[in-house]
């Protein structure tokens, strides 16, 4: 098949690529920092800003490590999660939804256990589970009885979320002593994450995505429900041939998933914010998706990417901290680094050729 | 009653984005061709326009562009759909998500400003007429051409070739192309279609809907009219009462503030995305009903030489 | 007749990934002439006349149409030329009427009376009557292929090709196809078609070119050649032996009570018994699909209505019934029956429940089964790490029989066991499947082949428009009267 305007051509490949596989992520990555390099010299500065701010300052120092696995943590969180339900062709693109409702059930429950010491934040945090499963649960029941297809509900449910959220912080849970504005009052030191690191913002919540990571691994591999997700993912015909439940296979995948974009929503706020903002989330549901792609939609891969897409969102601070460019700039980038994959991928099952001459 | 006819043609001037859009994505889904990036694209359509607008202080000039700028995303996608063969949803996806981070990014100096006045909407004196002038006279252009263009896909679709043609791809592409048609253009043209429809509602939304600009203005409004060709079952006139209803919905506080009702806004707020769920799910309860009325390769990839 | 052949074909040449589907074929078709080509699956007939139709390019090669050189891959080309196309699967546009799906495929724009006048003197003139404001979608498989054929036709074509033209049709409609061929045919048109069908060969076509593995073999004319050479010509040698077998059938395993295909469709009712294969004849399409899901446990039924050894297992799900010892072969080894991007080891998870132990996977014990059937059923693979969709049509269809009849089921499903399938991996799982059936099980084959049903079944029925005829002893039924019983006519009386 001819691509336009070039003297190339894409045939087919006999079986995908193992090698594209994992180096079209590679090339994706590689291409969109060109693109960055391009667009900095672009709006007047230095092209090799574009990779230092990105890649190198946030890495140059213990403090600024610890800063990039904090932003990972929720990434990776909800990514997990989606990477199971997007093996098993369940689109949740809610996860935004999901997270929100964990961040405002995590925040509910640590403003209740105001003054009560222990271990609130171990209940905050599994509050924050079941409020993003309860959300995801909606998109499950939906898909199930009524067959709605779960793109469109668990969307739609994403702005009744952040809707949720702006009532919630100017109403409910507004902090009487805040002036008026939209912030819950803060939380207890019970309430709040332990941290890993003296001097650093990294707190348990990313032991808990590993965790969360290498029992996603477990499941895949090992487990009966993981090889029906698989399979319901692969080929639906040879999963109704089997035997496997699809109903099994959907709820399965939405409540993990919605109850780890929760945890990452409530480790947000229990974690770096200590109170409920209306600002909990610049689109980590979204980004998770590209970080779910991106690493192969396997819980390792998705771990690397993860840690990727955080190194993007620093790099967009510290652009707009230090150089004065908009943070905005991190979004033009995931979208770019998903299309670039996209078309990457092209490269897994087809091979590029000079144009053969007609027979 | 004054109320009441105010409330309508308000319905029709806040539905007309969404029918714009919608009309669009019926024309591409037609050929079996899904675009999830339509949000992305009337984002991006929409702070192009302002700029333009705000710029050159022609509004003309603001729609043309944001037409422009849909029908280029619209490219985008079309090249990685029909030609690199990529998972339809997944590239529509990725067009949202870069159609938003656009529009964030290009929009920055806009933020806070202002468009320089048109004239009133609508036909003189006769917008003036009681009751029925408001809602049959008093809006702008783009609301008439907004109803044109559904009489006119409804006409091509079903009393012309070309309308054959599109409705035999997006049935079976594997046909057509035995046919000698080709597959690929056909549904090229509808998606650039979708695009300048899709960018013509961004530029309308930002400035003539609501003439400023603000990050993610079109609030699922994408989304939403993506639904809705669900809803109209692929038919044009259906898209036009759903779209209309759909403008109506997010009217409702307006409405409710007007009989005397106190509600947080933000819950009133929910009501359009409430509603597309509770249609959505109404609608699809039985699967085969929507396999009847779906183009049959909706989704599905189509590669000849496979 | 002039001595310029209508169509030429020189040295064409097509490869896919992994196999080449033409080698250096040659082929001449006269002006007037029924030309066939004859081979069997995979031979590489359907993508040689894709090519001549121009919806394939050749990498090598060379076409002339009426003495001049065709360049070039182009349907709309071919179509100028005169060159019109009836595929096997049909390219019609359900939604659309027989009108409408006509005019898609002239090139001339005609009106919409003109058009309907223009199908009806066709259909008249040719015995191919069609309604063009008729919904495609509510037609029969052999209406619809007269809507393809019209349209054809309406073309004015100077080479019409068929492919497989009665794989989906009644002996009955089969002979009117033949007619109007022959009427064509005298008209100076020039007829190709693909048939694996020896008798129709012999009576239709006055040159034959034998194709094998991509390559010609033999250009003969049929009339001259009797059903054995021409066989022997396309499988290369001595079709393999099937094994005799007599034994006496034991009690009902598999007993079918009042199973309707659909609402209100008309209750089915037979019985297989341990030890013998009972086959169900049939084209494609009149509701043997529908009869294996429910069979199987895709889809549920009334409980009573399917029992196994006694117990009603409509209610159950494939895999309580797999647990009672029934066991399903489906129809599609893609998707279907097999997941491609897996491997077998993991394929065999599937179905083989014993490889679940408390909700975790057993790899090795999978591998090692998976190792079994590859062993004994003569899988050529790589090993059972391979994956499934690199396997050979042949090979994969002998490891999918071969997972179910290694676990030994009492009773076996297999829809269409050989389709695909070359011709030593065919004989294998016919050889499998009676060796199965001398150990008691009760099989139930669906087949579109009339020969293997007759080669393996002791009883035969036919399912025709989603009702099932009595079952009767295979060598009773002669070939002609299981041609009116496909057609839906059998005695009501008896049941």
């Amino acid at each position: 098949m001819r691509l336009p305007m070039s003297g190339l051509s894409l045939v087919p490949r006999g079986s995908p690529s193992r090698l594209w596989t994992w180096a079209s992520p590679l090339l994706a990555l590689l291409l969109t920092v060109t693109c960055g390099m391009l667009l900095f010299s672009l709006l007047g500065r230095s092209p090799w800003q574009a990779v230092s701010m990105f890649f190198i300052e946030p890495l140059s120092t213990r403090r600024g490590v610890a800063e990039v696995l904090l932003k990972a943590t929720p990434l990776a969180l909800a990514a997990v999660g989606l990477a199971l339900a997007f093996r098993a062709n369940v689109w949740n693109i809610g996860a935004e939804g999901q997270l929100i409702a964990g961040s405002i059930a995590a925040a509910a429950v640590a403003l209740a256990g105001a003054g009560s010491g222990g271990w609130v934040v171990a209940l905050a945090i599994a509050a924050a589970a079941c409020g993003g499963m309860a959300w995801a649960s909606i998109t499950a029941w939906l898909r199930d009885r009524f067959n709605a297809n779960e793109i469109l509900v668990s969307l739609m449910l994403v702005y009744v979320a952040q809707l949720l959220l702006s009532y919630v912080v100017h109403g409910p849970m507004r902090d009487p002593a805040g002036f008026g504005f939209p912030q819950s009052p803060m939380f207890d030191r019970a309430a709040r994450l332990p941290l890993l690191l003296d001097g650093t913002r990294l707190h348990v919540g990313f032991l808990l995505a590993l965790a969360a990571a290498a029992a996603a691994w477990l499941l895949l591999a090992r487990s009966v429900i993981g090889f029906q997700l698989r399979v319901a993912g692969l080929a639906p015909r040879a999963a109704r041939y089997a035997g496997f439940s699809s109903r099994r296979v959907l709820w399965t995948v939405l409540l993990i998933s919605g109850a780890l974009a929760g945890i990452g929503g409530g480790a947000e706020v229990t974690g770096p914010m200590g109170q409920l903002t209306p600002s909990v989330s610049p689109g980590y549901g979204f980004a998770a998706i590209i970080v779910a792609f991106v690493g192969r939609l396997h819980p390792v891969g998705v771990v690397a990417a993860s840690i990727l897409m955080a190194l993007f969102y620093i790099g967009g601070e510290l652009s707009q901290s230090r150089l004065g460019l908009p943070s905005s700039l991190t979004g033009v980038y995931q979208g770019l680094l998903l299309l670039f994959l996209l078309g990457a991928d092209t490269l897994i099952v087809n091979r590029v050729r000079l144009r053969a001459t007609p027979a | 009653m004054e109320a009441a006819a105010t409330l309508v043609a308000a319905s029709i001037a806040a539905g007309t984005p969404m029918l714009l859009a919608a009309i669009g994505i019926l024309a591409h889904e037609r050929t079996g061709v899904v675009n999830l990036g339509v949000e992305g694209m009337m984002l991006t359509a929409a702070i192009v326009a302002f700029a333009v607008a705000h710029d050159s202080g022609s509004h003309v000039l603001g729609f043309a562009a944001g037409a422009v700028a849909g029908v280029l995303l619209a490219a985008v996608f079309a090249f990685f759909a029909l030609v690199l063969h990529a998972n339809q949803y997944a590239a529509g996806l990725a067009i949202a998500l870069l159609g938003a981070g656009a529009s964030a990014f290009i929009g920055l100096p806009y933020s806070g400003q202002g468009l320089p006045a048109r004239g009133a909407d609508g036909i003189a004196l006769l917008r003036d007429l009681p009751v029925f002038g408001p809602i049959l006279f008093g809006h702008h252009l783009l609301v008439y051409f907004a109803l044109l263009l559904v009489g006119a896909v409804t006409w091509l679709l079903f009393r012309t070739r070309a309308g054959l043609v599109l409705r035999a791809v997006g049935e079976s592409p594997e046909s057509a192309h035995a046919l000698g048609i080709s597959v690929r253009g056909v549904r090229l043209a509808a998606l650039l279609f979708g695009g300048a429809c899709a960018g013509l509602a961004g530029a309308y939304l930002a400035t003539v809907y609501t003439p400023l600009w603000a990050e993610n203005m079109t609030a699922g409004r994408g989304w939403i009219a993506l639904a809705l060709v669900v809803f109209a079952t692929w038919r044009p006139l259906r898209v036009l009462v759903g779209a209309y209803l759909f403008g109506g919905v997010t009217m409702l506080q307006l409405y409710l503030q007007g009989v005397g009702v106190q509600a947080p806004s933000q819950l009133m707020s929910m009501a359009p995305y409430v509603a597309t769920i509770v249609v959505l799910a109404l609608i699809s309860r039985n699967p085969r009903w929507i396999r009847l009325n779906m183009p049959a390769s909706l989704g599905k990839p189509f590669n000849p030489n496979a | 007749m002039s001595a310029t052949p209508r169509l030429s074909l020189r040295e064409i040449t097509k490869r896919y990934p992994g196999v080449v589907a033409n080698d250096g074929v040659s082929l001449e078709v006269a002006a007037g002439e029924i030309h066939a080509i004859l081979g069997e699956n995979g031979a590489g007939k359907s993508t040689l006349v894709k090519i001549i139709a121009g919806a394939v390019a050749a990498d090598a090669g060379a076409i002339e149409f009426d003495g001049r050189p065709v360049v070039g891959a182009d349907p709309a080309v071919a179509r100028t030329l005169g060159v019109a196309m009836v595929y096997q699967h049909f390219s019609l546009f359900d939604s659309l009427t027989v009108g409408e799906n006509i005019a898609l495929g002239l090139d001339r724009r005609l009106g919409r009376r003109e058009l309907a006048e223009a199908i009806r003197s066709a259909g008249e003139r040719y015995g191919m009557q069609i309604d063009p404001t008729a919904h495609v979608h509510d037609l029969s498989m052999g209406e619809r292929q007269r809507v393809e054929i019209v349209r054809a036709l309406l073309a004015q074509p100077k080479l019409l090709i068929l492919d497989e033209p009665t794989s989906v049709l009644t002996p009955q409609a089969s002979e009117a196809l033949f007619t109007t061929l022959r009427q064509l045919a005298s008209e100076g048109v020039s007829v190709l078609f693909i048939s694996h069908k020896l008798d129709e060969i012999r009576r239709l076509a006055s040159r034959c070119t034998v194709m094998r593995a991509g390559r010609v073999v033999a250009v003969v004319d049929p009339r001259g050649e009797s059903e054995q050479s021409l066989a022997r010509l396309m499988i290369g040698g001595q079709p393999p032996q099937i094994a005799a077998h007599d034994t006496a059938p034991g009690q009902p395993r598999l007993a079918v009570d009042g199973l309707p295909l659909s609402e209100g469709g008309e209750p089915l009712s037979f019985e297989v018994r341990a030890g013998e294969i009972v086959g169900i004849a049939g084209i494609s399409g009149n509701g043997q699909n529908a009869l294996m899901a429910l069979l199987a446990g895709e889809r549920s039924a009334r409980a009573e209505s399917i029992r196994i050894d006694g117990r009603p297992i409509g209610t159950l799900g494939p895999r309580q019934r797999r647990a009672l010892g029934l066991r399903y072969v489906p129809e599609e080894r893609i998707g279907h029956g097999a997941v491609p991007e897996l491997s077998l080891a993991e394929n065999a998870l599937l179905t083989i429940d014993r490889l679940q132990q408390r909700g975790f996977v057993q790899p090795a014990a999978a591998a090692a089964y998976a190792g079994e059937v590859v062993h004994h059923f003569d899988v050529r693979c790589p090993g059972t790490q391979a994956r499934a969709g690199s396997l050979s049509g042949g090979n994969l269809q002998k490891y999918l029989v071969g997972r179910e009849v290694l676990a030994e089921p009492a009773v076996l499903l297999v829809n269409q066991p050989t389709w695909g399938v070359d011709v030593g991996a065919a004989a294998a799982i016919r050889n499998s499947l009676i060796a199965l059936r001398s150990r008691g099980c009760a099989i139930l084959v669906v087949s579109e082949e009339i020969d293997e049903l007759f080669e393996l079944a002791d009883r035969l029925m036919v399912m025709a428009g989603g009702r099932l005829s009595p079952a009767v002893a295979a060598h009773r039924l002669p070939a002609d009267e299981l041609g009116m019983w496909m057609a839906g006519r059998w005695p009501r009386a008896e049941q």
